[in-house]
């Protein structure tokens, strides 16, 4: 017996739903980058899913999409992490509740 | 075929073990096998690792003109036993104030992406433990795992030298990382595969009969074999790049902590990361296990493989004797100054012999490149030409 | 591949993540990550795209985990690990779970097996890549370029 679709696609919901958990129940801002990479692993997962079991599997569409989506997640959390510093430097807190002034 | 099978015999052994399971079931052969394959990696290289833990001492100690340890057995040759009896009945202590469960974690995960490092490595024709297509990625891929491990002891210990050793440790691996993945690229770029069976067997044959094919051979290898090495150093914490673990400055690094096994296992995974980094330079760049000469071809391939590794690892301690350790900013200003500039610059040198055909022609081309990228370097990052004449005010 | 064994590597990933939503200290929880990442490349191993796997390795272990510790370290504040959920946050989640769980269970279609298909090699990714995808290749080369002076730009210290 071998793995179907759904169960891939199944795992890969409760994944997104853990990374959404992160990102919406924490308020470290730290823990919201944690969920957003958890949810973009998540769609990664799809469509390595979707490759593999889908009609064309001969042809790496999929591969393909979830290697630029892992670079571009890299880049995200440079990004993201250099921010959390650069408003860590100014608040001195990383607590996003506390993050409600645009004023410097 | 004496020669083919003095050659063979370890793969003929190997085949011989796996047919006592004739009548076993279907998915028992590649459990067993895979077992074979860890236990003969394991079994080889934890000997290599006491052999080479008293010959360091004994290379060192002729250096710095002693003896070395020779009390131990015949020439201190059972040192190593004696040592590890030594640190398996000394007190394993653990901070108080540590974090308990990634400081035992850290050793652990130390080690076991130096031991996975050392599967995917031909040591002989026929004998890669874990071969797949992408071996040289999963090299780099699990090898990147220890800085997580050193940043896990630094944390874990709780301990404001542990932290300082393992932020420095962290900074130089990160920054020695990537010359020595883009030193590794111009390989890949001829033998045009990430596996490390694919990239030994390009380098089979010899030239005008005699000159063996390697890539240490070319301008663009010999300077990605230099760049890759001073690397390989670094990530494995050797001398003259030792600054994490500066005993005079703070005290052990990381491992300021750990005591008894843990201490142990972290120098055993130190010793694995250099016998890794070495085995992988020893498959790009000087022919695996390759014979240097045809005449030579008699001798078994493995036989190559360590000669090679034992000499790679000679001048591992030999540098260890030899030069003092580096300042932290020096080291940080080496990468990325002068190791990645000349990195990229070996890929265009490489690319360059490819394009004109593995010819004189290219020889010359690649050749040139380098150098006037190297003197270009050199002339830019010279230091002293903004230092006056250092005066001693409270010496002399 | 087996149930047993992607069903218990799917726990592994799945634990490792909520731990790494859950946990009350940060680097922890950045150290839990890793187990989940981990459990990914076991993943795409198993389904076939060895080189997603390791590159994911390379990638989040390597890089993305060793920026996060990195940061816990230079914005720490023993005071502030910002325990307590938000509780709004936790049912939507909940939520999202239980819609997308009930419309793949209820679409009967996706009950299929994967096709048996020839390993896909490196060398044939990287060929794609040079043909097929190189305009995309290049774009991701150039937003990298620019996520790294953006982040340098970022937490350059203010000169005073």
């Amino acid at each position: 017996m071998t793995p179907t679709l759904q169960l891939c696609l199944i795992i890969s919901a409760a994944l997104f739903s853990i990374g959404l958990l992160a990102a919406l129940g924490r308020r470290h801002a730290i823990f919201i980058l944690i969920g957003i990479e958890l949810m973009l692993a998540a769609a990664n997962l799809n469509f390595i899913a979707f490759w593999r079991f889908g009609p064309e599997p001969q042809n790496p569409t999929g591969v393909m999409v979830a290697i630029f989506s892992i670079a571009i997640a890299a880049a995200e959390a440079a990004v993201g992490l250099a921010l959390v510093i650069a408003v860590y430097r100014h608040y001195r807190t990383t607590n996003v509740r506390r993050f409600n002034q645009l004023k410097g | 075929m004496t020669g083919e099978r003095v050659d063979q015999i370890f793969v003929v052994a190997k085949h011989w073990l796996l047919s006592f399971l004739n009548g076993a079931p279907e998915w028992l052969q590649p459990i067993v096998s895979s077992l074979i394959n860890i236990s003969a990696v394991l079994g080889v290289f934890m000997a290599l690792f006491a052999l080479i833990s008293v010959l360091e001492r004994k290379i060192l100690g002729r250096i710095q003109n002693r003896y070395g340890p020779n009390r131990v057995g015949p020439f201190g040759l059972f040192q190593p036993i004696a040592d590890g009896i030594k640190l398996l009945i000394k007190e394993d202590i653990v901070p108080a104030r540590a974090d308990k469960v990634v400081h035992f974690l850290a050793p652990i995960m130390m080690a076991v992406p130096a031991i996975l490092a050392l599967g995917v490595i031909p040591y002989g024709r026929n004998m890669t433990a874990f071969s797949i297509d992408g071996g040289i990625l999963f090299f780099f891929a699990v090898g990147s795992a220890t800085e997580l491990a050193v940043f896990m002891a630094g944390w874990g210990s709780n301990n404001k030298f542990s932290m300082l050793g393992a932020m420095r440790a962290i900074a130089q691996m990160v920054s020695y990382e990537l010359p020595l993945i883009i030193t590794v690229l111009p390989v890949v770029m001829i033998v045009g595969s990430l596996s490390a069976d694919a990239i030994v067997q390009a380098q089979a044959g010899y030239s005008h009969g005699f000159a063996p094919r390697w890539f240490v051979f070319t301008p663009w290898g010999a300077a990605a074999f230099l760049l890759f090495f001073v690397s390989g150093l670094v990530e494995s914490n050797r001398t003259p790049f030792d600054v994490p673990e500066g005993e005079s400055e703070i005290v052990a690094g990381h491992m300021t902590e750990y005591s008894g096994f843990k201490y142990a296992i972290f120098f055993l995974a130190e010793y694995f990361g250099m016998f890794a980094v070495s085995g992988l330079a020893v498959t790009l760049f000087l022919g695996g296990w390759h014979a240097p000469l045809p005449v030579l071809e008699i001798i078994p391939s493995y036989v190559w493989f360590f000669a090679k590794l034992a000499t790679l690892l000679f001048v591992f301690i030999w540098i260890r004797g030899t030069l003092p350790r580096m300042r932290v900013d020096h080291v940080m200003n080496f990468a990325w100054k002068f190791m990645m500039p000349m990195a990229f610059t070996c890929i265009l040198a490489a690319a360059v012999w490819h394009y004109q055909a593995h010819g004189l022609g290219g020889w010359l081309w690649s050749l040139g490149i380098l150098l006037v990228v190297y003197l270009a370097l050199s002339r830019f990052l010279r230091a002293d030409k903004n230092l006056s004449a250092r005066t001693y005010r409270f010496a002399e | 591949m087996s149930v047993a064994a992607f069903i218990s590597i799917a726990i592994l990933t799945l634990a490792g993540a909520l731990a790494a939503a859950c946990l009350r200290k940060l680097i922890h929880a950045a150290l839990c990550l890793v187990v989940a990442f981990l459990g990914l490349a076991t993943f795409y191993f198993f389904l076939g795209a060895e080189f997603v796997g390791l590159v994911q390795v390379f990638v989040y272990v390597g890089a993305v985990a060793v920026l996060i510790v990195f940061t816990i370290l230079l914005t720490r504040r023993e005071d502030e690990d910002a325990a307590g959920f938000n509780w709004g946050g936790v049912i939507v989640a909940v939520a999202v779970f239980a819609g997308l769980a009930w419309t793949i269970m209820k679409t009967p279609s996706l009950s299929v097996v994967a096709p048996v298909i020839e390993p896909l090699t490196v060398k044939r990714i990287g060929e794609v890549l040079m043909t097929n995808y190189v305009w995309p290749l290049q774009c991701v080369g150039l937003l990298l370029t620019a996520a790294l002076i953006g982040a340098l730009v970022l937490v350059m210290e203010e000169k005073r």
